[in-house]
């Protein structure tokens, strides 16, 4: 993966050891402690279906090379659409004027640097996919949906793919590649049941070959989840507003988990001490039930990296274990200055973006008890098993989301669905409140993006059945 | 190598991939230069500079269209991206509705909207660190419980947008954009609070002083301090304008074409009717001097105009494209919008709700007991539905004085009754932004605790 990816830059592109050493030096011509160029390849394709038609077919080229020079707290970046020495070689003397020295002409030379992992090595990704092949894919899935109930109205399914070629040369003498391959199945639609309109959403995906498809993330699967979804929305009733305990379902609920505390656990808000979570490492942040990592190695995961964007091997580092906060997600920068441990967290959404420090894959580690004993035990409470989206201001830690299906229990038993269910509370405040946690960790579908100062980049969550006491729950209705 | 970009490359382009066999095709070239500084505690913290361009191409046939894109200008890159666009045309299916507008409909007259500012482009980097440090240095002077920076800075844009299609049409105008940012952190009480406030504008001069930004930043984040939820309760509720601007968006969504032909909006089928109190009137106008969300021409060519949407509570109009005007038997309001890739999608011009004769001061003042919100959370909106519940925070309200700073509660209500429940509109209209709206107060709504 990694000779692939150096081997299609060098070839394609005319570029040699020597080239990308002069580049560097150019960058760091005003002095500075690291530069590193980010050269980016992407190819990507979407097919989309609505009105039981293909009414889209798109593909794009996104090329180009981003130069970062850091000295201290301060980085120059700058960026070129052009793979070619000279272009490059501008963007690198914009950059380097955020050096202030005079003298930097000291000479670099990278060695490629195997990759430790390997984490998707797909025979045939799905972009190498026929047309007629995918758009087939689509096909299954719109009619499992519009076969699922007569009520299902609007259905849209959509199938994107992506091959990313990356090569990451750094002033510190690392030459890095990787060949990202990423795939994405999506479906929504809408049960209309005599004027009363629901939306049902589905899909999955991730670093995967075209195999993964076919097994129990099948278009039908997608489709069937997403019409049952809408048509179960079409009995539910107004969510009552209040303080009261909430099971969060296994799986997607993680993105409560991603929002609440992994963002205030990236190493920029700590380092500038922004974060709702600066100073508490060492310290009790959550129930003791709580153990969470960050996991960047897990195979095929749409949050995976072999290596991140600074061509760091990815890694799964301990954030909070047994409710003790121990780590941060950190990226070169922060870590540098916080004199922590990389984690390989340095993350961009392309080469025209600067790093910063981003999850991969965060979940909770599984407990001990089922996810029925967890329902049996809530007397009156909600019962959330997926959610649109949310939101998190991680300097005061709040926190809002919604759900997008959502059950009363009472006494003991999963009752009738609810409607706009939000769930709102703080992030250090809430795991604190974590009273069980099952024993059924399951990790997302593979459709999670998750942005922050403007860049997307692709993410996984999980969680298995947790129950938290005290929580606000904001309704449609007082 | 590279080919110099023009409307006559995009026209030449055009006409290129109707003689490789498509029926209809339409070339856009974006191009872009960026300039941004970033500060932190009187420091650069970041400099980034940019420049990129990119080529896309929507071809048609039969019926059928797909779409292309890259950034590779060379002859084999677009004769690559071509034969791409043709293979992929052929295997979607015919759609009535799709295809390139009328010939008769084309802008005929490009109107220069006064978009594009010299000064911007004439500004040296010295002088963009200083306007961004003026303004962090505004902010802490305000308190010293102004303890940090999230961030803060100064960014320019300038870039051309060229058009041309296989009809005839070309056209090309260029604009900037400047804004200025900060994010004070303020803690007090062991309790941290951040806030931002900023401004973005085409012209240089029409910016606000980098001083008045960055003390109006300090004074948000001020406020919050010590904030606390409330009870559960029913009371009027102050949008102050940048909330009540996101609001205002809403009704964009649910107004357009693309919410509209899917029957997944709580607007469809009300043309005609009330949706709002005759307070209420809401339009969407792409041909404001200066505007940011202003242009000559949308994204198929058309020209850009005023459309009323809302008039005193009636909704007269859809916003659409020529796709989602086709679907509907509607003509295009020129709304057209698109990316390098894909096919053109729904935009607003500059969508505001028209200002009222109040001031926000007066607003406030009326209020006995209730609720300003500053800033919510959360996804809690739903265009099919009309349901809106966000997490909020702001300033109570008491006796027609802001009381204490608020935190933690939820409000929640029902887009269609939250127009008609629009008591007052404040004459505080700013164009900071293409969705905007002044101040407002909504008679009733619940927040809960």
């Amino acid at each position: 993966m990694q000779q692939d990816a150096i081997r299609f830059f060098f070839e394609r592109f005319n570029l040699t050891y020597s080239d990308i050493d002069n580049l560097l030096g150019a960058a760091l011509l005003r002095g500075g402690d690291y530069a590193d160029l980010y050269f980016e390849y992407r190819l990507s394709s979407s097919v989309g279906m609505e009105e039981q038609i293909v009414k889209s077919a798109t593909k794009s080229v996104s090329q180009g090379v981003g130069v970062r020079v850091i000295t201290g707290e301060k980085t120059g970046y700058a960026y070129t659409d052009e793979i070619a020495f000279e272009a490059i070689k501008r963007a690198a003397e914009t950059a380097s004027y955020i050096g202030n020295s005079l003298e930097g002409t000291q000479s670099y030379a990278v060695n490629a640097t195997p990759n430790i992992h390997n984490l998707y090595d797909v025979e045939t990704p799905v972009a190498a996919l026929e047309l007629a092949t995918k758009i087939e894919l689509i096909k299954r899935g719109d009619e499992a949906a519009r076969k699922f109930d007569r009520r299902i109205r609007e259905v849209q399914s959509g199938l994107a793919d992506e091959i990313k070629y990356v090569m990451i040369a750094s002033s510190d003498g690392r030459l890095t590649g990787d060949v990202q391959p990423l795939s994405r199945y999506s479906i929504s639609c809408i049960a209309d049941d005599d004027g009363n309109l629901q939306v049902g959403r589905s899909g999955g995906g991730g670093r995967i070959g075209i195999e993964f498809y076919e097994d129990e993330q099948s278009p039908e699967a997608f489709g069937h989840e997403a019409a049952r979804q809408a048509i179960i929305q079409l009995e539910a009733i107004d969510t009552p507003a209040g303080t009261m305990e909430v099971v969060l379902g296994p799986g997607w609920p993680g993105v409560l988990l991603h929002e609440a505390v992994g963002h205030g656990l990236e190493a920029d808000f700590n380092r500038k001490e922004t974060s709702a979570f600066s100073g508490l490492i060492g310290q009790q942040v959550a129930s003791e039930l709580c153990t969470v990592v960050d996991d960047g190695t897990l195979p095929t995961r749409r949050g995976s990296l072999n290596i991140d964007d600074e061509g760091e091997p990815t890694n799964r580092t301990m954030l909070i274990e047994n409710g003790i906060l121990r780590g941060f997600i950190n990226d070169r920068l922060n870590a540098g200055l916080l004199k922590n441990q990389r984690t390989g967290n340095g993350r961009r959404q392309s080469y025209k973006h600067m790093p910063m420090p981003r999850m991969t894959n965060t979940f909770m580690l599984a407990g001990q008890d089922t996810k029925e004993d967890i329902i049996r035990s809530v007397k009156y409470g909600l019962y959330a098993v997926q959610f649109g989206g949310g939101q998190v201001d991680i300097t005061s830690g709040e926190f809002a989301f919604s759900a997008s299906e959502a059950y009363l229990i009472e006494d003991g038993k999963v009752t009738a669905p609810v409607k706009g269910a939000t769930l709102r509370g703080s992030g250090p405040e809430s795991l604190k409140r974590v009273t069980a946690v099952g024993n059924d960790l399951e990790l997302d579908q593979g459709v999670g993006v998750c942005g922050k100062d403007g860049q997307s980049v692709p993410v996984g969550v999980g969680l298995p059945t947790i129950k938290i006491e005290g929580m606000t729950v904001g309704g449609t209705k007082a | 190598m590279a080919i110099t970009t023009s409307k006559e490359f995009a026209s030449q382009l055009a006409g290129e991939a109707v003689k490789r066999g498509a029926s209809a095709a339409e070339v856009i070239i974006k191009q872009r230069r960026e300039f941004s500084v970033g500060v932190r505690l009187g420091e650069v913290e970041t400099l980034q500079e940019s420049t990129d361009r990119g080529l896309g191409l929507r071809v048609l046939l039969d019926g059928k269209q797909a779409s292309v894109s890259g950034s590779d200008f060379s002859k084999e890159a677009l004769d690559d991206l071509m034969m791409e666009a043709i293979e992929l045309v052929k295997a979607t299916s015919p759609d009535d509705s799709a295809g390139l507008p009328e010939p008769e409909e084309f802008a005929t007259v490009i109107e220069d909207l006064d978009l594009y500012d010299e000064e911007i482009e004439g500004l040296s980097a010295q002088e963009k660190i200083s306007l961004a440090l003026r303004c962090e240095d505004a902010a802490r002077d305000v308190s010293p419980l102004i303890v940090n920076f999230e961030g803060g800075g100064f960014d320019t844009s300038s870039g051309s947008f060229i058009l041309a299609n296989s009809l005839g049409f070309a056209g090309e105008y260029r604009g900037t954009s400047c804004s200025i940012a900060s994010v004070p952190v303020a803690s007090e009480n062991g309790r941290m609070q951040r806030d931002y406030w900023f401004d973005v504008r085409r012209k240089l001069n029409e910016l606000d002083k980098p001083e008045d930004v960055g003390r109006i930043a300090a004074e948000r984040t001020l406020r919050k301090l010590n904030a606390r939820p409330v009870e559960t309760q029913s009371v009027p509720v102050v949008f102050e304008s940048r909330l009540a601007g996101s609001l205002i968006g809403y009704i964009f969504q649910a107004a357009s074409g693309e919410s509209i032909f899917r029957k997944a909006s709580f607007l469809y089928g009300q043309l005609g009717e009330r949706i709002a109190n005759e307070r209420v009137t809401i339009a969407d106008d792409g041909r404001i001097r200066r505007g940011l969300g202003s242009r000559p021409f949308d994204a198929e060519g058309l020209p850009t105009r005023k459309t009323i949407v809302v008039h005193k509570g009636i909704f007269e109009n859809y916003l659409l494209d020529t796709y989602t005007g086709r679907k509907l038997g509607m003509k295009s309001t020129g709304n057209a919008s698109r990316g390098l890739v894909g096919a053109p999608g729904v935009d607003s011009g500059n969508f505001y709700l028209e200002p009222g004769e109040h001031s926000p001061q007066d607003i406030i003042a009326s209020v006995k007991r209730g609720f300003l919100v500053t800033e919510s959370l959360g996804f809690g909106i739903n265009i099919v539905t009309g349901t809106y519940s966000q997490s909020a925070a702001g300033m109570w309200i008491e006796n027609g004085e802001l009381a204490f700073p608020v935190q933690g509660v939820t409000i929640a209500g029902n887009l269609r009754e939250m127009l008609n429940a629009i008591e007052m509109i404040g004459n505080d209209l700013e164009f900071r932004g293409s969705v905007v709206a002044p101040t407002i107060l909504i008679g009733k709504m619940t927040i809960s605790a």
